[in-house]
């Protein structure tokens, strides 16, 4: 085992330069390569910074080969770098994997040439490329879940707009389906902006809620009851028929909630509330 | 002790104003109680303005303790408005099941003294009257 590292970081060291230049035309030869997302120089550059790392760690750790050893740390910094701006650039997986083991190659080809026991060199080299293969798909995926996740918070922050309707009068159009994390948040800004605004009627529209089932009532409840507490009026707009009907037959109890319709009729009845009128200029209704 | 420990009740007109601005231990809560039913029935007054924007945080007992006053209030003929509760304190009372029954709210002092009984209403009507007979004379 010992052995095979050595012939490979003498391989490394002696004959770096023609092992980059080879690994750089594997890398362009490679079936699927995306020029069109990353430059050849670009290419050049990290496949360089990449061996120099290497080098380092394969002489650091001449013993044993663990790649999540602390010596390996340079290395692997520099591939989760690598992972992640693949993933963000929109690189497949196997393309990202690909910059690793396509190093296989020219590694051998040059390997095949020094004395010594060479199926050990090559089983020593194997095991090498391959670890660093699978941590760089391993950190692909990370970075990608991390995306993912990022865009989970921003649209729950993003559904959840308050709008101010009228002096007085706020309105929180509902789209997608609730859940408790939603709710919460909405209920959030929705108090927020009651207070902010010094509103006493606050309309919550699911005109885009498609189903409403036992919870999502429960949460609008608790929505309308802790705007209650706070001393402004809630009325539930939007409902479809089909979700009247689902009410109905859940035994929900939506008694002590103003429940309108339509975004029209709610907001008469909050001008209303508020001691406004709307009236038909006379010049617009002749016509 | 007691100066330092209570929750000054002020009076304004007809009404009674509660600012509550330190976080209450239930002692507190429970002087406040008393304290108030005993000035509502001293100046016969029509309403009570409980200002709770200070508050961050309320537990069970007083949500329990708002409650009660808005009932001895009730039976001594004076409205009950709590105002300025916080969204977090709001939050927090529901997710307890403590939805204050009874209580009205609001979310300005000013506007729970708008919903309270007008101060001089009889007074006023006793005016108009005499303004009605001088001009009829």
């Amino acid at each position: 085992m010992s052995e095979g590292l050595s012939v490979i970081e003498g391989v490394l060291r002696g004959q770096r330069e023609t092992l980059l230049a080879e690994w750089v035309k594997a890398q362009l030869a490679a079936p699927g390569v995306r020029t069109d997302l990353i430059s050849e120089s670009e290419l050049r550059v990290e496949s360089d910074r990449f061996l120099t790392a290497l080098v380092e760690a394969v002489s650091a750790d001449s013993n044993a080969m663990d790649i999540m050893d602390p010596r390996w740390d340079a290395v692997r910094d520099q591939l989760t770098t690598l992972s992640r701006t693949r993933a963000t650039r929109g690189f497949s997986p196997t393309e990202t994997a690909t910059f690793v083991f396509s190093l296989k190659e020219p590694l051998f080809e040059l390997l095949k040439s020094t004395e010594g026991d060479l199926v050990a060199t090559i089983w020593s080299a194997t095991q090498l490329v391959d670890g660093l293969g699978l941590y760089t798909s391993e950190a692909y995926l990370r970075s990608r879940e991390e995306v993912i996740r990022r865009q989970q918070d921003e649209l729950i922050e993003l559904s959840t707009p308050v709008v101010k309707l009228w002096q007085g009068v706020v309105a929180l159009p509902l789209i997608g389906t609730l859940d408790s994390a939603r709710t919460q948040v909405v209920m959030e800004s929705l108090l927020q902006r009651i207070v902010e605004t010094d509103s006493a009627i606050a309309i919550i529209d699911i005109t885009g809620v498609p189903t409403v089932d036992t919870m999502v009532a429960q949460h609008l409840l608790k929505a309308v009851t802790a705007a209650r507490l706070m001393g402004a009026d809630c009325i539930i707009s939007g409902i479809r028929p089909l979700i009247a009907q689902t009410i109905v037959h859940l035994g929900l109890d939506l008694s002590e909630v103003t429940t309108k319709s339509s975004l029209a009729d709610a907001v008469t009845v909050a001008l209303e509330r508020t001691g406004h009128q709307i009236v038909r200029r006379k010049s617009a209704s002749a016509e | 002790m007691d100066r330092v420990n209570r929750i000054p009740i002020l009076k304004l007109g007809h009404l009674l104003l509660v600012s509550i601005q330190v976080d209450m231990h239930d002692r507190m809560a429970l002087a406040l109680q008393e304290d108030l039913a005993e000035r509502i029935s001293v100046t016969g007054a029509r309403g009570v303005l409980i200002d709770i924007s200070g508050l961050e945080f309320i537990d069970s007992f007083i949500g329990r303790m708002l409650s009660d006053i808005a009932g001895i209030a009730r039976v001594l003929d004076a409205d009950t408005v709590v105002v300025g509760m916080r969204p977090v304190v709001a939050i927090t009372l529901v997710d307890l099941g403590l939805t204050l029954p009874g209580v009205r709210t609001a979310l300005t002092v000013e506007r729970g003294m708008a919903m309270l009984p007008a101060p001089t209403a009889v007074e006023e009507l006793d005016d108009e009257e005499e303004a009605e007979d001088a001009g009829g004379r």
